[in-house]
This record gives C-alpha cells, structure tokens and sequence, in this order.
C-alpha cells in the first residue's frame, strides 16, 4: 500500500505576491498534467494529503494555516513553495511577518525560487511523496505517530 | 434463482466494475484534454488511501449517516438487480439520498450545508423524472417489475420511450455529478462551495461516498441498460453497448459544458422532463 | 349489545364536554379529561371487539327512530340559531343566510315536504366505520390529553389571551362525539346533522384567542364550511326527492349505476367534502385555522373535521368511478397536492408548513377518491390511517416545541435534536413517516401513482404529472425540515417544560406509527382487502405482500442500521478536529473571524425560494385553476343531471 499513488494537494496563499500561486495553479493545469501522478487539487484540508504554501507567515494568518493544518488527516507533508515560503524571503524583516512556514508548521519539503518554476514545484510534490510514504510507513507501525506528527 | 445470481454478482462485482468505469471516465477526460492522464486503476488507489488515512470526527453522527447511505445505495441496487419493482428502487435510492443530506447538514458547517441544500435542489430537479421512468416502463411493459420488464419479448422498449430515454439520459448528468450540474459536489476541483456535501468528510467516511457512487453508477447503467433489453441475447450485448455510449455522452457533457447555476439546472430539468416524458407519457396514453 | 354501545360512544364524549364545562378547578379537571379519553378509548376498542367477535360482518342498525329523528331536527334548528346569532353579533349577515337557508330547507324536506321516506337503517359499522372510529378515538382522545398540560403552558407563556380553558377542553369532546356520529351514520340526514356540528365547532375553536384575527379566520372557516354544507343539504333534499331514500349506501349504489341524478347529487356531496377537507379553492381556512392553541390544529388536520371530508369522498369513491364527478374531485386533488407541496417549500413557519402538508396529502387522499378504482381507494384509505397518526403527532410536538422554545420557525429548530433530544426524535420519526421510503405514506404514494397510470388517458397522465412533480416538492420541504433538526452545534440542552401527559400522548403516536408501518401487510390483508371486497367485489392486491413485505424490511433497515452502525463505529478511534471554514473558526464551530479580526456568529439557514413557491406568486393562480374546475364541471353535472 503506497500513499503516493493518490495524493491529494491543498494549496494556501499565505502572503505571497501572487507569483507563485500562478506558478502553483500553472503547474496543476493540463499543459504539465500532474494528474497522471494521481494529483489533484482538491481545496480542502479534510480531502488532502499535501499542503502547498506560497508566502511568508504573517500574525494574521499563521492561526489560519495551523487550522488548516490540522485539519488534514494523517500522514502528510507539506511542501513550501517559493523562496518567501521558504524563509520569508525579502518580507522576511518587516513588521508583521514572522518568517517561512515553517516559523509556524513543519514544513517537509522546500521549493526555491521566486517565483518558483512549474518544473520545480511538480519535482517538489514528487519529493514530499516519497516522505509520504516514509511517515505513512511510520504511521502504521509507531502508535505514537497517530497522535500526530 | 437467476435473479439472487445476479443480485450477488452485482453485490460483488459493482464496486470493481464501477471502479474501472471512474478510471475510464478519468482516462478519457485526460485525453480530451490532450493529456496523458491517471492510470485506469487510479480510483482504486485513491480508495485505497482514503481507507488507510487517519480517521478524523467534524461530528459523532456523520460517519454512520454515510454508512448508511452506502448501504442503502447498495440495497437499492440489489433490489434492482434482482429484478423487483422498479418504484420500490427509486425510493430506496431517494431514502439514501436522504441519509447524504443528513451527514453533510449534521455537521452545521457553512460549505456542508450549503451543499446539502443544493443536494437538495437536485433531488428535487431529478426526482419527476426518475419516476415519471418508472412510469414510463410501466405503460410499454404493463408491469413495474424490472425482471417481467427485462423478459418482455418484442422490440426493445426505448423504441416506445424515446422520450423518457432523453430525459432520463438528461437527469443522469445530475445523478453522476458531472460538470454542468455538479451543483451540490462533484469529483473534478470546481472549487465554489469548496467540496459542497463532502467538504467535512475525510478518509473512510469518504470512502463510503466513492464506494456508494460506484454502486449507484452500476445502477443507473443498469437502467439504461433495461430500456434495450427484450430477453434475448442480442438485446444484452445492445443494451450493454447502449449503457457505454451513454457513459460516452456522460463524459463528452461534463467535459464540453461548463457548470451551470442551479436555477438554470432546476429550470432544464423540469422543462426536459414535462417536454419529453410528459409528450412521449401523453403519446403512450393515446395509443393504449 | 352493539345497538345499546353506539350510543354510549357517541353520547358520552358530549357528558365528559358537559362536566369539563362546569369543573373550574384545573386539577379535578384534567383527571375528568384523563379518565373521560381513557374511557372513550375503552368505549370504541369495545365497540370494535364486540362487533369483530359478532363475525366482523356489516351491522346495520336503528331502523325505526322516530323520536331521535326529531330530536336531532331540533337541536339542527338549535345549531342554526346559534349560527345566525354568532353572526349577526358579528354582523356577518350573509354567513347567517347560508346557515338558515340550508338547515330551513333540510327541516321542510323532512317534516313538511311530505316526502314518504323508505325507513331504513339509520346507523351502519362496517370495517372502514371501524378504522375510523379507532382513529378518531385513539388520536382523538390523546390530542384531548395533551390538551391538558399544553393549555396550561399555553397561557403561562400567553398572557395576553384571556384564559377560556373551560370553553375550550370541553369543544374538543363535544367534536370527537360528532365525529364518531359523523362515521358511523349512513342516513345522511344524520350525517348532516353531525357535519355541521363540525363545522360550527371548528368555528368556536378558532376563534379561541378572540383577536381580530382570529375572529376573521374563524369566520372564514364558517362560510366556507357552510357554503359545502348547502351542497350537501341541497344533494340530501334532490337525492331524496328523486328516490324516496337518504341513505348514504343508495346513493353510492345508483352513482355506480350511472344515474344521471344520482350522480349530480355525489357531485354536490364531494362538494361538500371538497370544502370540509380545505381542498383549493377552500384552503384558505385551514391555513387560517393555525391561530387557535395546537391542540385544536392537531385536532382539525389529524383524526377529525378534515378526515370527514375525505371520509365521505371514500364512501362516495365507487360511484365516481369513471364519471365527470369523479374527474372534478381527481383534477381538484392532483391540483391541490401539488400546488400546497410548492406553497409548503416557500414557508418557515412550522405550523403553516404542516398546513400546507395537510392540504397536500388531503389533495392526494382526494385524488385517490376521485379515480374511484379499487387501488386508489386502498391507497386513500392508508393514506388516512397514516396521515391521521403522523399528523397528529406533529402537530402536538411543534405545539411542545413552541411552548419551550417560544418560537415554531423551522429556522429557530437549528440543531433541536441537541437542546430538546426528545421532542427532535419524535419530530424526526413524524417526519419521517410523512414521506420517507419504507413509511407508509409513501407507500400508499406508490399505489396511487400506480393506479393513476391506469386511470383514464388524459386525465391519468395529468394526474401522473401531479403526483411525480409532487412528490418530488414534498422531497424537498421535508428533508430540508428535517436537516435543520439534526445540526449539531453545539449548543446546551435547554429546559424542557413539555408535561408528562404530553409525552404519554407524543410516545403512543410514536409507537403507533412504527407498529402500523411493520403491521401493513397484516393491515392491507386482513382490513384493507375485505373493504375494497365490499365496496367492488373481487380486488386483486395493489402492492403485492412480497413488495410490502420487503418494504417492512427496509423500514427495519431504516430504523436498526443507523443505530447498529452508530453503535460499530464508536470503537474506532477518531480525532477531534473543527469544521471548516476556510481557516477562520473560532474554535466552537458556531463563530468565525470576520474582516475586523472580530468573532462572528454563524448563521445557516435553509432555503425557502420565495421568489420561485411563494405563496403570492403559487396561491392566485391555483385558485383560479380550481374555481374554474369546481364551477365548469359542476356546472355540467348538474346542468347534465337536470336537463
């Protein structure tokens, strides 16, 4: 039983200047046809297996994406897209923003780039499946992993 | 005896045979599109994970509702296979029906909710004419009964019903949610009311809403299937050739129509079905 | 022994009204009430055993009644009075005119027209008089029940109306009494006397709360009522002028002969019947009739006043077999059925949704009458069993509901099954049963949509029409009910100010409902058939057992598989998490954070398509449809029957 044969992608826009999002949505349109992966973007947390995130963590949202987060079942991975998501890239020292994703979730898989290249990102995806069935292995063996990781 | 064969072989065989109709469906969308697209055993494996994710609870009563759901979408299939009243099939299906709309409106969520008041709009856009096919069938045979009505001799019974054929063909885009009426949910990543009806369900919970639509698709092919048949073998292969191509048309519509709004759905849908079953209804009366 | 207990039954629900009357002390009272139903119940369930070990036959009885029969006139006349009186008090003189001119030419047929009637049995109790005598007992009596604790709470939570509960309790006998002579009578000179007793009662019980709405309504069911009740004075006085006879059996017999005149006086009956079972264009007073306390709504839309329309329709079913009669009342009920479910999807009042529900099923109960054919004749008559209990039931819990939750919107019943569990799974089983698969309701759907298809050309296919379309709009009003009940928002139980009598009443419908649903093959065969037998003859079975009886196992399904899986699934280890909302939920799924950083409520609502059911938009031209049919077709018969 492998995971990676189905995953199920939810994207969220943290505060990204939008180019990656194009980027993201540009991946998962035909032309790169992720769907012979068995990817699909589904928009909801309880439906997917990976969480894609564009954008650096700010106070406002940081909240929203630990919700999220939380509401997709175990195992999953998430995959930062885009150097902002990354480590908060050039916002990284104002104000109001706390940093990459993974200031606020563990993050598995970092994609570089501004904006990130549909290339890559498919490769990132690609990447955070073999975790997938990395954690999913751990999953069925280790009862503390069910607690979530 | 027949009859409890077939009932159990569609027990056992819907759910692979509608698994491989889905792949199918997935498979042909992809290369209308000009893409490679999944492998046909795609569904399954999504089936698959579903099974083996962590369970998640939004509410205590909505996995049993969807269970029960499945099971009654099962029932009514059964029902039909073994070839018992055809009005009896259509009530159970809609008491399963009903069974969805409680798990997606137990959970109080706003998407949920939302989707299950379109759910129920559509319930009400199909529901005149999935009976007004039984009906139908009811004046070209003289009997409810889906095995005297698959036993007929004569010409098969689409000759006389063309005009329920149409609308039941038309309230069948409903039924299998695809694209211009995939108001309440529907399996492609329209995203309007996020995941409508199924927004809260998760792992197996959403396994029993794949597994049921299978045995539903199994159905609803089945009916189709019933309008060519006339006892013979010939008939069989017909209406076996018949249900495909509709499937055909099913995945040419979801993939050459946009979505549509659900007043217009609920609109069409009454219109086809007063238009077309309603004349083809009033057409038979006067030839009785 | 069945002669000496007739009168015992219809006579001692009027003592127990007289005693409810002169008792003023609440507590004496209720227990007077309680062993008053208790005792009636007994009565009739001894009427019905003593007449099932008799040979279960048809008794015909009181053949000579001279003094009865002038008693009765007078306390018409008396009825008459009290009409004129009420209405001129109110200066409602036209409603007094249609009161005298009836009852005057009723008196003057009988005493001074010199008209030699054949004497004949002036009472008969066949099975269907036995249904009807346990539904108006049973039903009848446990809404008199609930009456007690409800009116109690009733004017704790009303202040404002002044309190005429000793007016009120003693009204609801005084109707099942009626009730009982309505059913059981087969002169119809008797039966009109206990017809309009219903309607001047149903009047007064209107216009309980007095307000000025309430007054106009109960005048509005008044006019209506009588305007019916001249047909049936009218179909009464032509029937027996041309015969010789008034019994009810005659007149069925030569309708189904095809007499000409016969069939114009069935046609001025169903008239009647058409009014007293708030069919269009007559619904307007039921509608208006949810004014008065529930208990009296539970009363009119369940076991009584509305059931004696379709009661006498049933009786009058063969003889509008296949004829213009038969065509009016059919096209007035497949248009009633349909256009009351469109109006029903358009409202969120509680009470006005089960109105309109009732006029719709009463539509369909009609239809079924007007085709006339053995099977819609089984289909109405379990379509009257089941729609008495599940309404009655419905009616009493929204009653409940109302007085604990202060409010009978289908919006405020949010989430119901947490705060009030009870009254929400009695709620949901009556919902349920009015048209979920394995109920009865709908299988009675079933074998009038069957029978419809062979009931004429045209007039069949119209009527499939309406009931598919139908159907598929009381789909949509139910269920979205009943996916407001079971929301879970996690809200705190409220308190629950329902009475114990209350509850006995609610949880007996509860039980009789599931009991009669498993029991319907039983039912159909030992009951249903032998009626059908003596009103056409040999009938082959519409459902046949083995559909009924996998019906029976789907309903064990319905009720069993929830539970079991409920009870399966509590192993298995879940994780709590929050429902989605885009990221923002508060935390308790009832709040979410707004644009302003703020928390918000969260509202859902269902939906109501006023601007697609509304009743401006659905009522007016209903109403013209079935004017236009009432006055065309009457118009016809009778000009056919006269000429």
């Amino acid at each position: 039983m492998k995971l990676s044969r189905s995953p199920w992608l939810i994207h969220y826009d943290c505060s990204s200047c939008n180019g990656c999002d194009i980027e993201v949505l540009a991946a998962t349109m035909p032309r790169y046809d992720v769907e012979r992966f068995g990817i699909i973007n589904t928009g909801d947390p309880m439906h997917a297996d990976i969480l894609l995130t564009t954008g650096g963590c700010n106070h406002q949202n940081a909240p929203v994406l630990k919700q999220i987060y939380e509401q997709m079942p175990n195992p999953k991975v998430v995959v930062a897209v885009g150097t902002c998501a990354c480590t908060g890239g050039v916002f990284k020292d104002c104000y109001n923003i706390l940093g990459g994703t993974d200031t606020v979730i563990p993050v598995d898989v970092y994609v570089t780039g501004c904006a990130a290249r549909p290339e890559s990102i498919i490769d990132g995806v690609v990447q955070a499946l073999a975790i997938l069935d990395q954690k999913y292995e751990a999953y069925t063996t280790d009862p503390k992993a069910k607690e979530g990781n | 005896m027949m009859r409890i064969v077939l009932c159990v072989v569609y027990l056992i065989a819907a759910p692979f045979v509608g698994c491989l109709l889905d792949g199918c469906d997935r498979k042909i969308t992809a290369r209308m599109q000009g893409r490679q697209g999944p492998s046909v055993y795609q569904p399954w494996w999504d089936l698959q994970k579903l099974l083996a994710k962590e369970r998640l609870m939004v509410n205590p009563s909505q996995f049993y509702l969807m269970a029960s759901y499945t099971v009654f979408v099962v029932i009514s299939g059964a029902l039909f296979f073994c070839g018992s009243d055809l009005l009896l099939v259509f009530f159970a299906l809609t008491t399963s029906e009903m069974f969805m709309v409680l798990a997606a409106s137990t959970t109080s969520s706003p998407y949920s909710s939302m989707g299950a008041n379109r759910e129920l709009i559509q319930m009400t856009s199909s529901e005149p004419m999935v009976l007004l096919t039984a009906v139908g069938l009811y004046l070209a045979t003289g009997t409810f009964s889906v095995a005297e009505t698959a036993a007929m001799g004569g010409l098969p019974i689409i000759c006389k019903l063309p005009g329920f054929f149409i609308g039941f063909v038309f309230i069948l885009t409903i039924k299998m949610r695809k694209s211009p009426f995939d108001v309440s949910t529907s399996h492609h990543a329209h995203q309007e009311m996020v995941k409508g009806v199924t927004t809260e369900m998760s792992g197996a919970t959403l396994a029993c809403e794949t597994i049921a639509n299978w045995y539903e698709h199994v159905m609803l092919m089945g009916i189709i299937g019933l309008f060519c048949l006339n006892g013979t073998v010939w008939s069989m292969l017909l209406a076996i050739v018949v249900a495909l191509a509709v499937y055909f048309l099913e995945v040419l519509i979801d993939n050459t129509s946009a979505r549509v709004k659900w007043q217009t759905m609920f609109k069409l849908a009454w219109g086809v079905t007063i238009v077309c079953a309603g004349v083809n209804l009033f057409v038979l009366q006067m030839l009785r | 022994m069945i002669a000496n207990l007739v009168p015992v039954l219809i006579l001692f629900p009027f003592l127990v009204a007289a005693a409810t009357a002169l008792i003023k002390e609440d507590q004496l009272r209720g227990c007077v009430i309680y062993t008053g139903s208790a005792v009636t119940i007994v009565a009739a369930l001894t009427l019905v055993a003593q007449w099932a070990l008799g040979g279960a036959q048809t008794v015909e009885l009181y053949v000579e009644t001279g003094t009865v029969d002038h008693i009765i006139l007078a306390c018409e006349l008396l009825l008459m009075c009290l009409v004129i009186f009420l209405s001129c008090a109110h200066g409602k003189f036209p409603i007094a005119m249609l009161s005298a001119v009836q009852t005057l030419g009723v008196v003057w047929f009988e005493v001074l027209s010199g008209v030699e009637l054949e004497e004949k049995a002036h009472m008969v109790i066949d099975r269907f008089t036995i249904i009807m005598v346990l539904i108006v007992a049973c039903v009848g009596c446990l809404i008199a029940t609930y009456a007690v604790g409800y009116m109690r709470g009733y004017h704790q939570h009303h202040t404002e109306f002044a309190d005429r509960r000793s007016f009120f309790l003693p009204l609801l006998f005084v109707f099942i009494g009626a009730m009982f002579g309505l059913v059981l009578s087969a002169n119809m000179a008797w039966m009109y006397f206990f017809w309009e007793i219903t309607s001047v009662i149903s009047f007064l019980l209107i216009g309980y709360t007095q307000t000025e709405e309430a007054v106009t309504n109960s005048f509005r069911a008044l006019w209506m009522n009588l305007l019916g009740g001249l047909g049936y004075a009218a179909g009464i006085i032509w029937f027996g002028w041309t015969y010789g006879t008034i019994d009810l059996y005659d007149l069925v017999a030569s309708g189904s002969a095809g007499e000409a005149v016969a069939i114009g006086c069935v046609a001025l009956l169903a008239f009647a019947a058409l009014t007293k079972s708030a069919q269009l264009p007559f619904s307007q007073w039921l509608l208006g009739a949810m004014v008065a306390p529930t208990p009296s709504s539970a009363l009119l839309h369940s076991a009584t006043m509305v059931k004696a329309g379709v009661y006498l329709l049933l009786r009058l079913a063969p003889a509008m077999h296949g004829n213009l009669a038969g065509y009016m009342v059919a096209f007035i009920g497949g248009l009633t059925f349909f256009s009351a479910s469109l109006m029903a999807i358009s409202t969120s009042d509680g009470k006005r949704v089960l109105a309109f529900s009732t006029i719709s099923n009463l539509g369909l109960i009609t239809a079924c009458a007007g085709v006339g054919s053995a099977e819609t004749v089984w289909a109405g008559l379990f379509l009257i069993v089941f729609h008495a209990v599940s309404k009655s039931m419905l009616f009493q819990c929204i009653g409940a509901i109302e007085n604990t939750t202060h409010s009978r919107d289908v919006e405020s019943m949010h989430g119901l099954i947490q705060r009030q569990p009870k009254l929400a799974t009695i709620m949901i089983i009556g919902i349920c049963g009015m048209f979920l698969a394995p109920f009865g309701m709908l299988i009675s759907k079933w074998a009038a949509l069957k029978s419809f298809v062979e009931a004429g050309r045209i007039f069949g296919t119209l009527l499939v029409l309406m009931v598919c379309f139908g159907s598929a709009t009381t789909l949509l009003y139910w269920s979205k009910w009943l996916s407001k009940l079971v929301a879970i928002n996690h809200t705190k139980p409220q308190k629950d100010i329902t009475e114990q009598g209350e509850y006995l009443s609610l949880f007996l419908h509860a039980a009789a409902m599931v009991l009669i649903c498993l029991c319907f093959p039983v039912l159909s065969g030992k009951l249903m058939q032998p009626i059908l037998e003596t009103m056409y003859g040999a009938v082959d079975p519409t459902i046949s057992t083995g559909n009924l009886i996998i019906m029976v196992v789907l309903l064990a399904c319905v009720l069993v598989l929830p539970a079991l899986l409920a009870t399966l699934s509590k192993k298995v280890q879940r994780r709590e998490v929050l429902n989605y909302m885009a990221g923002i939920n508060t935390g308790d799924n009832n709040h979410f954070i707004d644009t302003m950083g703020n928390d918000k409520e969260l509202q859902l609502s269902a939906w109501y398509l006023e601007n697609w059911f509304g009743e401006n938009k659905v009522m007016k031209p209903s109403l013209i449809a079935a004017v236009a049919i009432i006055v065309l077709m009457l118009g016809v018969i009778l000009g056919g029957a006269l000429v």
